[in-house]
């Protein structure tokens, strides 16, 4: 079975991965003090494993800095990674060891809706600050507990349903869009979503269709949206299955305008659906490809000093992961030296008090307070598309 | 609508056909089939983008090469997973094959990645209009070849030497080898077809859906229900089924949605075997005491 098959890769991934931490954790000019150790809880194995690797370049890249700098509370910042297959008991059980035997001050990570849905009540109870660089569960951040420990640098899909609304009306003037979302918890969290946001935005629906995620052929659901008079389309669904949507639009040669959750990004999109892929406008948080603002260049550049197997774009893909990862974990250390101390509480309450940082994505201002635990807002999205193989930036 | 959800489900349903094809082959021969069918469906396309692709082969000579490595799968899985257990009487290779298939199904998934990838071909380049539905070229050569694999099979199971063999061995394998058949070959011959005919079937649907190392497993299944829906003991009910299912699962999807396509299709199913036992067109065992 897949999990027996790949115990012993992930062991060596791990053991490869724990090297590389053990060698960069000793580069910074802080070496005296005992360390403030934050825990990376990721799929590093498995589907997941490109994903994985980019939020962990991100963080390295970031305690790089932080230690150049001085590290936190005159101490050097440390990570300590652990493995969790994309399987939310095996994140849970990553997240207790953690906290209890490592000691870490704060978790990063939870790749996975699902993984972070897990590690949400622990944190919470056991009051240590947990930051999601990427899974955009509506639910992770605003989990309805009375204390909440969980921030999030990264898209949220009841928000992104919001963008994708107004970037339909904005950019294609949609009158009456309709939605084609994969049949799971994710279309569904975004079925919440898109129909609060045509309410809020007072335009009439022209249906929602579901599709299965080995679905071949999606002409039957793409045509009932048509003759409903769609006229614009939002699309949700992992980059497969979107793919095969985009190949039935091009046999119906229905020319509508497709507006789509980040899902695109997630592999070789203009590969599987070919030359109408740039077609689809999708969300991201950031992109390195377009970008031309200084800080892009100069984070691009030290990514490709500290690992020299990056060496085009397309090794510093998913951008989103490295960027969100990165912000995340200098928006970890700036809550840490506001709070003036590594006890959980103290650093939640740290994150409200970080004043500004200029970051990868944007500058933050207050990114953080007590009724507002996600640190990117809509109008912080961007929209892109497949050009030649890159993700790149279409609007802001 | 009504074309598209025709030409979809006659493509899919052919597919199935194909694939159900080698599981009667070689039940009808040796009374055993290979569950690892649905692998060898991927196999088929995995090999072909393998060939085609990254190797950069001429098309026609990719594809062969990869139904030549179905061929040995097939051969592979007689001799390791079936023969040996047959030899002690045993029904063990039941399991042995749906084994081989995990296995072979792992294999691929570390050697071709869990990423999908696109199998490039001109069949699926530019849609034809027929009656107000965009169809793919490929879409209408799939039933063709199906449906020529079915009278292929028959053809040769009537009217060939070969068949004459096949038939001998399946009708009584002990007096078979008395008449000097070997009989062993001929059962391999029949592995090795079927794995052809299921690497033919992935390597049909890769250009329409992408390659991945998933693709084949629910096509096993389905494959495997029809056989059983058709009777598997019949060449022409097994392809009659096949087409019968594409069609009912076409035609849930477009009035009923995707989400109750699988629910109906088997409740289908389960209905149409409490009605005929043996399949639409398979007859009852005749047990000689």
């Amino acid at each position: 079975m897949p999990h027996r098959l790949t115990a012993a890769r992930s062991l060596t991934r791990r053991l490869a991965f724990g090297a590389l931490l053990a060698g960069f954790a000793s580069l910074g000019p802080v070496k005296a003090a005992e360390p403030v150790r934050i825990g990376l809880v990721t799929a590093l194995s498995g589907q997941s494993a490109k994903s994985g690797e980019a939020i962990s370049r991100g963080i390295g890249l970031a305690i790089e800095e932080i230690n150049r700098n001085g590290g936190v509370l005159g101490r050097p910042l440390e990570l300590v990674a652990r493995d969790d297959e994309a399987n939310p008991s095996k994140g849970v059980l990553a997240a207790r060891e953690l906290i209890q035997r490592a000691g870490v001050v704060a978790l990063i990570g939870g790749l996975d809706t699902p993984v972070s849905m897990a590690i949400v009540p622990i944190a919470n109870q056991m009051k240590v600050p947990f930051v999601g660089p990427w899974a955009a569960g509506t639910g992770i951040t605003r989990n309805g507990a009375a204390d909440n420990y969980v921030f999030r640098v990264s898209a949220v899909d009841a928000l992104v349903d919001e963008a994708i609304v107004a970037y339909a009306v904005k950019t294609y003037g949609a009158k009456k869009p309709g939605a084609i979302l994969v049949n799971n918890a994710w279309g569904e969290s975004n079925q919440q979503g898109l129909v609060a946001a045509l309410k809020a935005a007072g335009l009439p629906s022209a249906g929602i269709e579901k599709y299965e995620a080995n679905d071949i052929d999606m002409v039957p659901q793409l045509s009932r949206l048509r003759e409903a008079g769609a006229d614009a389309l939002f699309l949700v669904g992992n980059v497969g299955p979107s793919a095969q949507v985009v190949k039935s639009l091009d046999r119906m040669g229905w020319a509508v305008p497709v507006i789509s959750h980040w899902g695109p990004a997630g592999g070789r999109f203009d590969e599987l659906a070919g030359p109408s892929a740039a077609r689809v406008h999708f969300v991201q948080t950031f992109t390195f490809a377009g970008n031309d603002s200084p800080k892009a260049k100069a984070v691009l550049d030290a990514l490709k000093t500290k690992y020299p197997a990056i060496k085009s774009m397309a090794d510093v893909t998913p951008a989103v992961g490295i960027a969100n990862a990165y912000d995340a974990t200098h928006l970890i250390a700036l809550a840490i030296q506001a709070a003036g101390a590594t006890e959980g509480p103290k650093v939640r309450d740290g994150f409200y008090k970080v004043p500004a940082y200029a970051g990868l994505i944007k500058t933050y201002e207050a990114p953080f307070a007590p009724d507002r635990h996600d640190a990117l807002k809509p109008d912080d999205y961007i929209f892109a598309s497949f050009r030649n193989g890159e993700i790149v930036a279409v609007s802001k | 609508m009504l074309t598209g959800t025709l030409v979809s489900g006659l493509g899919l349903g052919s597919m199935y056909g194909l694939v159900a094809l080698g599981f009667h082959i070689t039940f009808a021969v040796s009374g055993t089939v290979n569950f690892a069918q649905g692998s060898a469906v991927t196999l088929g396309a995995v090999l072909g983008y393998a060939f085609g692709v990254q190797l950069g082969w001429p098309m026609p000579l990719a594809a062969a090469a990869a139904l030549a490595g179905c061929a040995l799968l097939g051969l592979a899985v007689e001799r390791l997973l079936v023969r040996p257990f047959v030899a002690r009487g045993s029904d063990a290779w039941l399991l042995a094959t749906v084994a081989g298939g995990i296995i072979l199904d792992n294999v691929l998934l570390f050697t071709f990645g869990k990423e999908p990838r696109s199998l490039p071909s001109p069949l699926v380049s530019a849609p034809v209009q027929i009656l107000g539905a965009g169809i793919y070229p490929l879409q209408l050569l799939i039933p063709v070849v199906g449906i020529a694999a079915a009278v292929a099979i028959r053809a040769v199971f009537r009217g060939t030497e070969l068949g004459r063999v096949l038939l001998a061995v399946a009708q009584n394998a002990e007096a078979a080898r008395l008449m000097g058949i070997d009989v062993a070959r001929t059962v391999a011959c029949a592995f090795a077809l079927s794995a052809v005919l299921a690497g033919a079937a992935g390597l049909l649907i890769a250009p329409l859906f992408s390659v991945s190392a998933e693709m084949g497993a629910l096509f096993g299944i389905k494959a495997f229900a029809v056989a059983i829906l058709g009777g598997i003991g019949s060449a022409t009910g097994v392809v009659l089924a096949g087409l019968l299912y594409g069609l009912v699962e076409a035609g849930v999807t477009a009035t009923l949605g995707s989400g109750a396509t699988q629910i109906v299709v088997f409740s289908v199913i389960i209905l149409a075997l409490a009605l005929r036992p043996n399949g639409l067109l398979g007859r009852a065992a005749v047990n000689k005491v």
